[in-house]
């Protein structure tokens, strides 16, 4: 029997001018090498929101690509959100990891409303953090990428970052915290793209979605050899 | 009241250019000196042309299109000032202008025609009001340098609003189509695509965009339309009349520059000689870097300059990859761009029959990864881009080969193609 994990883009075409594409196609291609059978599908503002989605995984883009999906985020935000309290892996970037916490408060005092996933609030700051940056956890490593973003998220009390911030600006610049996670779900200001280059992130998701839907992960040796170096050089490339 | 440059900068200038001639420094410097002893000397010296100025701006083709439309003009009988070094920022253009007056700071020109781009524009018109410009397409590029798409569409904006007489602009691209239906209608002309050009043509929108083939369907009207090119010929057509012509230029988005060289154009020169201005488009070759063709053993090595994803995949499906050796060199330089995310929004599925052959240059193993995702066989990975041309040149010695690469790896490797081969010397 085949086992299918179904992948879903959120906001394919208006967050996706970022590289978002290599999250997508890593997951896709890492879960077929891991012996699955994959459905990719793409949710867009106004479509109804598929059944049955193993991983959700979203994107930045521009500030006007922003702004499009906003209202229809509110709308889909109590189907996310169970997804999300039921463990389903997700992965989001930049523009909707900030939408995916409670607000994003721009530079002019406007408040756009998020949908609290995670406990984090982000501001607009006055400059873009730009740049080659490199962060640590303890459960996957080195996590190495690049990040382009002028807002500043700040995580609640009890929210985990994703990572530790060793080079770079990472959330705000001051706190040494790089993204957030909550249960599986994960948000990251890492472009580069980050699940190709950080394959223990997107075998992380694929085991978190085939244990749910089928109650075990078997992974394959896959040849990273090309990711371990590129890993390599990027250590030591400047900001 | 005619402004003319303080005598003793132009002077100044053109010693340090001579100085800088015998030590073969760069070109920038004497142009910054000028500009800190007058820095009314670019607006004063351009400010004697009879035809103005025209400022060339956008993300893709710029030195090609810039190229183009110097020579077309030339056909027409006038004399053209260009900022030929591709130093396309404003003490570039100090230093090219240095190198053109007289000891009084008279420049012999009917016109200039000037390469910025958009950050740089945006400074050149606050200093000089362009005649006219020409607006090629807003497309990822750098980003990292300018921060978002959008906030570069504001760049050109700005550009657009100083220019006096007439904005010619790219109707297919989404961002620039509404930046033109914002000005005065009668100030913006624009070039296009025939609705069958159109479909190969995809935007940095369009990757996973609903509606592939853009917006131009209900747009206004364009000046100068690219209707067909099978490889060799193109037609385009410019109002009521058609011109048909074979060409050197190669590459479908080359081609498409020349409907903007051919826009712009038909706007500057009131009568023209569509002969002489055939002639001229046929015999026009690209620019360095941009689809030129070197010969090593009696192959040719062709070089296509990649910098954005846009970019890359209208060089993809502008050059057919049957037949060649196919060699890919990415840095990641400043003036490149850090970010390697850009390779992800390239799709490169039209390699995977033929394969890669080699993969060199800082970030070969980014790249190398991205085709890995992709399922395209590489060959050989090799950071060193010396090694790495090397190992092609002699592996594939005896098939025609082609190089996709960055701008810092281009001038690398047409440094080391030089000690070979005949590569035309750019000053």
């Amino acid at each position: 029997m085949t086992k299918t994990l179904r992948i879903l883009h959120l906001y394919s075409h208006d967050m996706n001018i970022y590289g978002d594409w290599g999250n997508v196609l890593t997951l896709k291609r890492r879960a077929e090498w891991h012996g699955y059978k994959t459905e990719l599908l793409e949710y867009n503002p106004g479509d109804t929101f598929p059944d049955d989605v193993d991983i959700v995984v979203g994107g930045g883009g521009q500030d006007s690509g922003q702004h499009i999906v906003q209202e229809d985020l509110q709308r889909i935000a109590p189907t996310l959100t169970k997804l999300a309290e039921g463990g389903t892996p997700m992965l989001v970037i930049c523009g909707l990891y900030q939408l995916f916490g409670n607000f994003f408060r721009t530079r002019d005092n406007m408040t756009i409303p998020g949908i609290g996933i995670f406990d984090v609030e982000t501001h607009g700051g006055p400059e873009r953090l730009i740049g080659n940056i490199i962060t640590e956890s303890p459960e996957f490593g080195q996590i190495i990428g690049y990040e382009n973003h002028s807002g500043l998220t700040y995580l609640g009390k009890n929210t985990e970052p994703l990572g530790k911030v060793i080079r770079g600006a990472g959330n705000n610049g001051q706190d040494e915290s790089e993204g957030a996670r909550y249960k599986n779900v994960l948000g990251s200001y890492l472009h580069g793209s980050l699940l190709p280059k950080n394959p223990a992130i997107a075998d992380f998701l694929i085991e978190k979605a085939a244990v749910k839907k089928f109650g075990s992960f078997e992974p394959t040796v896959i040849d990273d050899s090309f990711a371990k170096r590129a890993r390599a050089v990027a250590l030591k490339r400047p900001r | 009241m005619v402004l003319m440059p303080k005598r003793h900068a132009t002077l100044i200038g053109k010693a340090v250019k001579s100085v800088m001639k015998l030590r073969g420094g760069g070109s920038a410097l004497p142009g910054l000196i000028v500009e800190k002893i007058d820095p009314n000397f670019i607006k004063s010296t351009l400010a004697q042309l009879p035809d103005g100025v025209v400022v060339i701006s956008g993300t893709n083709g710029k030195t090609t299109t810039t190229k183009i439309v110097v020579e077309l003009l030339e056909s027409q009988g006038r004399t053209v000032f260009t900022n030929r070094t591709g130093s396309n920022f404003t003490r570039g253009v100090a230093a090219a202008l240095l190198s053109e007056v007289d000891s009084r700071g008279k420049l012999d020109a009917d016109i200039a025609v000037l390469e910025l781009d958009e950050a740089h524009a945006v400074h050149f018109v606050r200093a000089v009001q362009p005649r006219y410009s020409l607006l090629l397409n807003v497309m990822r590029d750098q980003l990292d340098r300018f921060g978002e798409i959008d906030a570069t569409a504001q760049l050109l904006k700005a550009v657009a609003d100083a220019t006096s007489t007439t904005v010619v602009m790219n109707r297919e691209d989404p961002r620039l189509l509404k930046l033109g239906t914002s000005l005065h209608p009668e100030k913006v002309v624009y070039f296009g695509l025939s609705d069958d050009m159109r479909a190969t043509f995809p935007t940095d929108d369009d990757m996973r965009a609903a509606n592939p083939t853009g917006t131009a369907a209900l747009g206004p009207p364009a000046l100068s339309v690219l209707d067909s090119f099978d490889g060799r010929h193109a037609r385009f057509t410019l109002g009521d009349r058609t011109l048909s012509t074979p060409l050197k230029l190669e590459g479908i988005y080359n081609v498409y520059n020349a409907a903007a060289a051919l826009g712009l154009v038909l706007n500057i020169v009131e009568s023209v000689d569509f002969e002489k201005l055939q002639k001229s488009l046929a015999n026009v070759t690209p620019a360095f870097g941009r689809g030129e063709s070197i010969m090593v053993d009696d192959q040719p090595v062709e070089l296509v300059l990649v910098k954005n994803p846009a970019g890359f995949r209208l060089g993809l499906k502008s050059f057919p990859p049957e037949g060649y050796a196919t060699m890919i060199a990415i840095n990641d330089n400043y003036a490149d761009g850090r970010d390697m995310s850009w390779l992800w929004d390239v799709d490169f599925d039209s390699l995977r029959t033929e394969g890669v052959a080699s993969v060199t240059g800082v970030r070969a193993y980014d790249m190398a990864l991205r085709l890995q995702y992709e399922e395209v066989e590489i060959t050989t990975v090799e950071t060193d881009l010396k090694k790495g041309l090397k190992a092609f040149l002699t592996k594939e010695k005896s098939k025609p080969k082609r190089i996709y690469c960055t701008y810092t790896a281009m001038l690398a490797l047409r440094r080391e193609l030089g000690r070979i081969a005949k590569v035309e010397t750019i000053s």
